[in-house]
């Protein structure tokens, strides 16, 4: 039998290590809603969604409620709009956005991912349409998230789509400037998007994915946090030890959890993404291990080799507990959403280039950073350049989700409430990069092999 | 199905009769239990199996958290797999 050490140590971890399951997102594919006539299609789209998802907030709760762990989210993603679409007779993709939220609202889900398209080689027709919506469709639904991959390693990296991601992105704060630009926290740009990933904003449900899926997101930044502060003064080796242990229980959670959902749901299981992703409250942020491994503030020196080593300790140590590990697996970094990098940026201890930086060796990128309202949109363009380059250089992941705050400039703040968090306004370069953005065209993709 | 039950608070006369006397009321079975007393605070620990005739895992759920809540204790039941999940390969 379980010993009583082995249970107390579970409760604490879930009353005060804020250990819970950050998401049980179901993919459903929208494949087959696709039709010339927009009002059919949004009608289908509507029709399967809800169907699919009538009983998972539900089925989320219950689990919830026997096992005695929190599951923060129940999310849905979908087959990126963009295919769904192109096969409308419209120039207006505004209406399935609505509908989309419309679902999401009716099923109970609090964020609905899949409003994307991936044109990391070029631009279909639809994909134009839907690119062009993104600003209209973010600033009338609440609960839809859009994604765009502009990059992969394979196809390289398409510069027209990246200066165009930076002039809808600014579009996007314009419209929801009431809001402090509230729509730019739903939007992500992609290099190597996956397919699998549970995590809001940039969930959606890949081309190569079943008719419906259960994705599992952990987490557990505190759970880790506290393992390791009883590592004090301890070499590394030790560190690691702990993170990948702990990482291990909580997957081994997630996966219990996946099993479970699927089962009952009757639709399979797909991937446990094992992140660490924060959330604005005290003891839920990734800032605070990376300080407990001995850096004063997170954003100094020793800042990027920290994450890297938290980062791996974080997958080998969940890839055991899970039979199928997926999505984005590793350290999340997002600023506004993790009250010790908020802290760190706050003082002016956090710059975007160490930021930027420390995407390098770990999961994601540039995360809910929030810019002067007056960045231009060539800037963001290469800031998501930047980012697009790390990903298909070092064959991973890479995201920017940026807001140009409207109106806000550095030293001042946004609040965008609730898990998006707070985030204090960061400054930008002052150098332009306009000639470079104007170029267009595509940056090949790169050598993957002569690796001496 | 089985379930482990925790109650953690400050000690007094009782606990564990009114904790025993709500399960019983629900034929929910008691297969063991352990329980001590730190600094004042005590802790219980009881694995418990839920038969075919007990009440349903959510009543007996809410059932623990309004008594926990009366008598100013933490109560609560999970049922015994996550902590197979975390702390068994």
């Amino acid at each position: 039998m379980i010993t009583s050490g082995e249970i107390l140590q579970t409760i604490e971890m879930i009353d005060q290590q804020h250990l819970d399951i950050r998401t049980i997102t179901m993919g459903i594919s929208l494949r087959d809603c696709a039709h010339p006539d927009i009002g059919v299609c949004c009608g289908r789209i509507y029709d399967k969604i809800t169907k699919c998802a009538e009983k998972l907030v539900v089925t989320g709760e219950q689990i919830e409620k026997e096992f005695g762990i929190p599951i923060v989210n129940k999310r849905i993603s979908v087959t990126p709009i963009a295919l769904v679409a192109d096969s409308c007779e419209t120039e207006d993709y505004v209406p399935i956005a609505s509908v989309l939220d419309k679902a999401a609202k009716a099923v109970g889900v609090n964020f609905l991912g899949g409003y994307t398209a991936l044109v990391h080689k070029g631009f279909t027709k639809g994909d134009l349409r839907l690119i062009r919506s993104i600003p209209e469709a973010l600033s009338l639904t609440e609960r839809v998230c859009s994604s765009v991959n502009v990059a992969t390693t394979r196809a390289g990296i398409n510069m027209d789509a990246v200066a165009e991601m930076g002039r809808i992105i600014k579009e996007t704060a314009m419209l929801t400037a009431t809001d402090g630009g509230l729509g730019c926290a739903k939007l992500v740009v992609f290099a190597n998007a996956v397919e699998d990933n549970p995590f809001m904003a940039g969930a959606f449900h890949g081309e190569g994915e079943p008719e419906c899926v259960i994705n599992v997101g952990v987490s557990g930044p505190g759970v880790v946090h506290h393992a390791i502060s009883a590592c004090r003064g301890l070499p590394f080796d030790d560190v690691a030890e702990t993170i990948k242990k702990t990482a291990f229980r909580i997957t081994r959670m997630g996966q219990l959890v996946a099993q479970e959902a699927s089962k009952r749901l009757g639709v399979p299981f797909g991937v446990v993404d094992l992140s660490l992703a924060p959330t604005p409250e005290i003891g839920d942020s990734v800032a605070d291990i990376l300080e407990e491994m001995g850096l004063e503030s997170v954003g100094t020196h020793g800042t990027t080799a920290a994450l890297a080593l938290l980062n791996d300790a974080v997958k080998k140590g969940g890839v055991m507990a899970s039979s199928h590990v997926g999505g984005l697996s590793g350290a999340f970094i997002p600023v506004s959403e993790d009250a010790g990098m908020i802290r760190a940026a706050e003082r002016g201890l956090l710059s975007l280039e160490k930021l930027e930086a420390m995407t390098c060796v770990c999961s994601v990128g540039l995360d809910m950073i929030a810019v002067p309202g007056d960045t231009s949109a060539e800037t963001i363009s290469a800031i998501i350049a930047d980012e697009a380059a790390i990903g298909v250089v070092n064959n991973k992941t890479t995201a920017v989700r940026i807001i140009p705050v409207p109106g806000k400039g550095v030293g001042e703040s946004v609040d965008f409430g609730g898990l998006l968090g707070k985030a204090p306004i960061m400054p930008v370069h002052p150098s332009s990069s306009a000639g470079f953005i104007s170029r267009g065209g595509r940056i090949p993709a790169p050598l993957n092999s002569l690796k001496n | 199905m089985r379930a482990i039950v925790t109650v953690i608070g400050k000690d007094r006369v009782g606990i564990i009769a009114d904790v025993c006397a709500i399960l019983a009321r629900n034929k929910v079975n008691v297969l063991d239990i352990s329980q001590t007393v730190m600094q004042e605070y005590f802790t219980m620990i009881m694995l418990v199996d839920m038969l075919k005739d007990s009440i349903s895992f959510d009543e007996m759920s809410s059932l623990l958290n309004d008594a926990g809540r009366e008598l100013g204790l933490s109560i609560r039941i999970q049922r015994e797999d996550i902590f197979n999940a975390m702390h068994r390969i």
